[in-house]
């Protein structure tokens, strides 16, 4: 059991150790769905890259790389149902992929637009800019689950820094007082852009966090995606059975920088990150596989293909989109438009010329 | 004075290595301005010229940012404190407008809180979501603390050197697109420009334009484009403090020319534009010959990257500001 009711220790739960070894419990995961977990971590790896590489040919903003996360990312989002609701940040875009998010949907807003077609069923919140935010959201979601007496459960995602806004503090206080069904997980990838995780806290562990707010919490190995699959899938069904909130620390690391405007060669030691290379989350669950005969060096190559042709179709496709029209963004201010804006609108559109318009613009 | 073409991004970065020297009670804190120097590099270097025990990282908390600051400042220290993007100021509002703006007024005047918070802010350069916002109009309402937005290299260094100097909290707003749009001589020596004195960019007679910040380009280029297309001759004035504002140099200007534009990229309802036009009805009305006309973002969300541009005021629609209380 990684979920402690006090003390989460100072040892991460951990199911595979960096070489792919077998080293706790194994889940029970079918070889379809431990295949399906690699694939989606590949997809997660291959779509940062194709984001980044259009952000600098100009073809897309800002974008924050999940390289490194794709077992902490997948492994949380997984053992999720349809009904349940996740609210994250911008580094879980693979978390929002599992839970149904279009990739083209996904690529049209890193184009630096609002997707028109936001997938509401899906019960993903539009992934949070704002450090902690979404914290509270996820609380309010599942005390609402909960006041209803729907079976739900709604999980909140941040980093390591966001554990030290107020709103991640207040949140985790709501959800022991309310005894919400809500899994929060921290990130701790060990940065928050230049800020090392030891200078946002002094206490060994966030996820002791938990203990000053009466939350039971779990420390895990957060490259280790059997082990975030496992933990986080007894929290999401201790929430769902009315036991109340978890908190979760997953211990993993951003290779990348922080954000395309970023550059971490400034402030982080390269032989740091060359140490947190060899546990690759990718690479420790493709040699437990390779062990086991579930993954051939064939298999392999064609999720490599099927992964790059995927995220090609998607970004053709979001391509093909339309851009935002000039006067778009006076469109959800609110459910109707004050007089006052209707003016302001007709107003920008008296400086927009025929060529700016959707359509005709590339 | 030796004087040496900078970016403002430079200007800043020497008067804060100024203040650092010049007073051992200066402090800086805030997110990636230590060894980071800061994501737009208004900090770099100093960390390691001052050490971490006067310029140092927090952890990620821009409420804990202010109200430590206010502690700090009462203390006796002079923080400048760094707030990373001026949309995360909502993070510490209230600290900055309950606490920092009033512990004079609580206090009855035992106590003061000379602080100076620095947050970059202002659209066109494509950033994620609250990365552009301009939150100045929403401090109005904040008695106590004063608002500073320079335009150019030379009045962000001397600016900034006055708002370190104040007795009181300063909110000093960098314009994100002017960072390194372009160099201007400025005097390497410690120098203050005043606050609360807006500044005539250009003399005119016809009509007032007043601006501030990135505007301030922007307005220039209108007036240029007004004095070759309508022959009209502009005064330009840069605000430059934007709260309290300065009446008087708003009082002359339109008693001598009769028309006013202003322009600012935050939204129009309730801000700069409005206490402006506010400021022209009490004191020039019988000199006015037409309605104040404002120029100004819309009373929207900051938009997302893929259309901001439309969003912003150009020197097209400051033209036809211009255009129209020009009209007969």
């Amino acid at each position: 059991m990684a979920i402690h009711q006090i003390d989460p220790g100072l040892v991460p739960f951990q199911i595979l150790d960096p070489e792919g070894n077998l080293v706790g419990e194994m889940p029970a995961l079918s070889p379809e769905r431990l295949l399906y977990f690699y694939r989606m971590m590949r997809l997660a790896r291959a779509f940062s890259d194709r984001i980044i590489a259009l952000q600098r040919q100009g073809r897309a903003t800002t974008f924050g790389s999940l390289t490194g996360q794709e077992a902490a990312t997948v492994g949380l989002a997984a053992p999720l149902q349809p009904q349940d609701w996740l609210a994250t940040s911008y580094r879980e875009i693979a978390s929002l992929i599992v839970k149904g998010v279009p990739l083209s949907t996904l690529v049209y807003s890193f184009r630096g637009y609002t997707p028109p077609n936001w997938p509401a069923e899906t019960r993903c919140l539009p992934y949070q800019i704002v450090i902690g935010t979404q914290i509270p959201h996820a609380v309010g979601l599942a005390m609402a689950a909960k006041i209803v007496g729907d079976p739900v459960v709604a999980v909140g995602v941040c980093g390591d820094g966001a554990t030290s806004e107020g709103d991640f503090n207040e949140a985790l206080n709501f959800a022991g007082v309310f005894r919400a069904p809500v899994v929060i997980i921290v990130q701790n990838n060990g940065w928050a852009i230049s800020v090392p995780r030891h200078r946002q806290s002094a206490a060994p562990t966030l996820a002791a966090r938990g203990i000053g707010f009466g939350v039971p919490s779990a420390l895990v190995d957060g490259n280790d995606i059997l082990a975030v699959y496992e933990t986080v899938r007894q929290a999401v069904e201790r929430a769902r059975a009315g036991d109340g909130p978890t908190l979760i620390e997953l211990l993993t690391y951003r290779l990348g920088s922080h954000t395309t405007a970023d550059d971490a060669n400034r402030y982080r030691d390269p032989a740091e990150v060359e140490a947190w290379r060899a546990r690759d989350p990718i690479a420790r669950l493709q040699k437990f596989l390779r062990r086991r005969d579930l993954l051939s060096e064939e298999q392999d190559e064609e999720i490599g293909a099927s992964v790059l042709a995927e995220i090609d179709a998607a970004v053709r496709e979001a391509e093909a989109m339309p851009p935002m029209a000039p006067d778009s963004f006076f469109d959800y201010v609110s459910a109707s438009l004050p007089p006052r804006l209707q003016e302001q609108r007709a107003e920008l559109l008296r400086f927009v010329t025929p060529s700016q318009q959707p359509g005709e613009r590339h | 004075m030796a004087l040496r073409p900078m970016t403002m991004i430079e200007a800043l970065n020497q008067a804060l290595a100024l203040e650092l020297e010049r007073d051992e009670r200066v402090v800086l804190l805030g997110q990636d301005i230590g060894l980071n120097g800061g994501v737009f590099r208004v900090t770099d270097q100093l960390q390691r010229r001052f050490g971490e025990r006067r310029v140092f990282d927090t952890p990620l908390a821009e409420s804990a940012i202010i109200g430590t600051s206010v502690g700090m400042a009462v203390y006796g220290l002079r923080p400048i404190a760094e707030i990373q993007f001026a949309g995360f100021l909502f993070l510490c509002m209230s600290q900055l407008v309950t606490q920092a703006a009033r512990m004079r007024f609580r206090s009855g005047g035992a106590f003061s809180c000379p602080l100076v918070v620095r947050s970059p802010y202002g659209g066109g350069v494509r950033t994620p979501e609250l990365h552009s916002d301009s939150l100045e109009g929403v401090f109005l309402q904040t008695p106590g603390l004063k608002v500073v937005i320079p335009s150019n290299p030379y009045d962000a260094k001397g600016l900034l050197a006055a708002a370190v100097a104040d007795p009181d909290p300063v909110l000093f707003l960098e314009n994100i697109k002017l960072y390194r749009s372009f160099r201007q001589e400025t005097p390497e020596e410690y120098y203050t420009v005043p606050l609360g004195k807006a500044k005539t960019v250009q003399a005119g007679e016809d009509v007032s334009l007043f601006a501030y910040g990135a505007m301030v380009p922007v307005a220039l280029e209108a007036a240029q484009q007004a004095q070759r297309e309508l022959g009209i001759s502009v005064e330009v004035i840069d605000l430059r403090t934007v709260w309290p504002l300065d009446e008087e140099a708003i009082v002359s200007s339109v008693e001598k020319t009769g028309r006013a534009v202003v322009v600012h990229e935050a939204p129009r309802a309730g801000g700069i534009g409005a206490e402006v036009t506010a400021i022209i009805n009490e004191h020039c009305l019988y000199s006015l010959l037409k309605p104040v006309a404002r120029v100004t973002g819309y009373d929207t969300p900051y938009p997302v990257p893929g259309v901001e541009d439309y969003y912003l005021p150009t020197p097209a629609k400051v033209l036809a500001a211009l255009r129209q209380v020009m009209e007969p």
